[in-house]
């Protein structure tokens, strides 16, 4: 049935969607802490 | 502090007279948008009709993005924001000043447009009591907000670009607003529009008290 | 070059931490929880159909949304009182992840609204102001993107995130209020009585997506504070090569 094909877009869309998002700020987020020196990486 | 806001925009307004932006530019500009939507939307249909309302409007909010563009950009080349700064006047009350400068050029054009309309879409201004205080109240709302964006977007390079982007978002409540005011008082119920008059009062009042909170902090990056 | 004292010591060469991984391991196994509830055990609606499965992710992407804006809100004016970079950071991020679950909102909203209303989109007040919310917001990650001080930057972007916020509910009440004389019958996106066990996975859904938003919140205040400190490390290097220039030729 069609419904069942938009239940499955916007599920594949959210979780892949959310997935990539968070799989960039990690990566993205390693390759800054190799620049930055030790004691300025975190906030506190 | 009235005093203040009041050399303010005295002073604006004399920029503005000897610069002719507002007349030469942007006065223009907005009967050429009705003109454009009457291209786009075929007058022997009806639909510039029934559209009046909106497209007056829509032309104000984009007319009043370049006032305030050209309002900041004549500012800075004349190295007037340092001399604002070390005046020690009060920030609420150039706040206050910019916002009525560019208010009074706003209704000017406000003003303009109701003509034009008049003229060029033939219009009946019905309702003139309602229409006269949704421009004030719209007036008020896009005034305070344009100064206050203005000041935000002001010395970036990308500011033509980012202040509509920041600005036309914000005043859309204005749009709304007053657009269905018009429509009620060019239909001839002005009874249905007076409360979206209100909104409008209610936005000016936020966005006035806001300029007033906001632009001190602000100044310094004038 | 002195060495310099250091309160934090070894601090990983990533964003992640003890605190990041428990609620990163509970959002993960309450998504799959919710997956097996959302798609399997919960029922379709008797209007609606399988649609309905939708609105477990609609409703808790807009509810993640508005705790993002309302932490751009508070750390706008947090960074107006105290200055501190921390809050100026805070926002950044905010924002972006705001951004991100208000791009899912429109999205699943969207994907919902073509199976039950026939169309993709509706002028209905919800759809309208998130729609103006995602606009609102990526004109204030652009605002941020323009070059400037940090102080100068973080000024207007303080100033720009508690406009976003106090615009909200301004944007959303005229749009609700414009909506509402338009429309024949007002849509609601849920029925009058939900069955219990649809309940209980839009709670499920809330609370995996309210997990969901700390722990990219957290990742991504991690990130942009590494942001800052990098840009500042690019500047600082920058000036110390310059004076080592000048020293050299001098």
């Amino acid at each position: 049935m069609i419904n069942e094909g938009y239940v499955v877009a916007g599920y594949l869309l959210t979780f892949l969607g959310l997935g990539a998002y968070a799989a960039w700020i990690l990566i993205r987020g390693r390759r800054l802490s190799a620049r930055v020196p030790e004691e300025r990486r975190r906030w506190m | 502090m009235l005093a203040d806001a009041r050399l303010v925009a005295g002073k604006d307004l004399r920029i503005e007279r000897r610069a002719r932006v507002a007349t030469n530019q942007v006065a223009p500009f907005a009967i050429l948008v009705l003109v454009l939507f009457a291209f786009a939307l075929d007058p022997d249909r009806g639909i510039l009709d029934r559209a009046t309302a909106g497209l007056y409007w829509v032309a104000v909010l984009l007319s009043t993005v370049l006032a305030v563009q050209r309002a900041y950009a004549i500012e800075a080349t004349d190295g007037v924001p340092d001399a604002l700064r070390l005046s020690g006047l009060d920030p609420a009350a150039v706040f206050l000043g910019k916002t009525a400068a560019l208010g009074l050029q706003l209704l000017v054009l406000e003003a303009l447009l109701l003509i034009g309309v008049t003229v060029l879409y033939t219009t009946e201004l019905a309702g003139p009591v309602l229409l006269a205080a949704t421009c004030l109240a719209a007036t008020v709302g896009l005034a305070s907000a344009g100064s206050l964006y203005g000041v935000l977007a002001a010395g970036l390079r990308v500011r033509e670009t980012l202040l509509p982007l920041l600005l036309l978002p914000v005043v859309a409540p204005v749009l709304i607003g007053a657009t269905r005011a018009f429509e009620a008082a060019l239909a001839g119920a002005p009874g249905d529009g007076w409360p979206w008059c209100g909104l409008l009062t209610i936005f000016a009042a936020i966005y006035v008290t806001f300029g007033m909170l906001a632009f001190g902090p602000l100044m310094e990056e004038l | 070059m002195t060495q310099t004292t250091t309160t934090l010591t070894g601090a990983p060469a990533h964003t992640g931490s003890r605190g990041s991984r428990i609620v990163g391991i509970l959002a993960a196994v309450g998504a799959l929880a919710l997956l097996v509830f959302a798609l399997v055990l919960s029922p379709a609606d008797r209007i609606q159909g399988e649609a309905v499965r939708l609105i477990y992710l609609h409703v808790p992407a807009a509810f993640a949304m508005y705790g993002a804006v309302i932490l751009l809100g508070v750390s706008s004016a947090m960074w107006l009182r105290r200055k501190s970079r921390g809050w100026d950071v805070l926002g950044a991020a905010a924002a972006e992840v705001g951004l991100v679950f208000t791009g899912l909102t429109l999205m699943t909203g969207m994907l919902w609204g073509r199976p039950t209303w026939g169309v993709y989109w509706v002028w209905d007040a919800r759809l309208t102001t998130t729609a103006m919310l995602a606009i609102l917001l990526a004109g204030y990650l652009a605002l941020r993107r323009v070059p400037a001080s940090e102080e100068s930057r973080a000024r207007r972007a303080a100033v720009a995130g508690l406009l976003v916020v106090v615009d909200l509910p301004l944007i959303h009440y005229s749009v609700d209020w414009w909506r509402t004389l338009h429309q024949d019958a007002t849509i609601s996106t849920t029925d009058a009585k939900i069955d219990g066990l649809m309940l209980f996975t839009l709670f499920l859904a809330i609370v995996v997506a309210g997990l969901v938003l700390a722990w990219l919140l957290i990742h991504r205040f991690r990130l942009a504070w590494l942001e800052a400190e990098a840009e500042e490390g690019g500047l600082d290097r920058a000036l110390a090569e310059r004076r080592a220039e000048a020293e050299v030729s001098a």
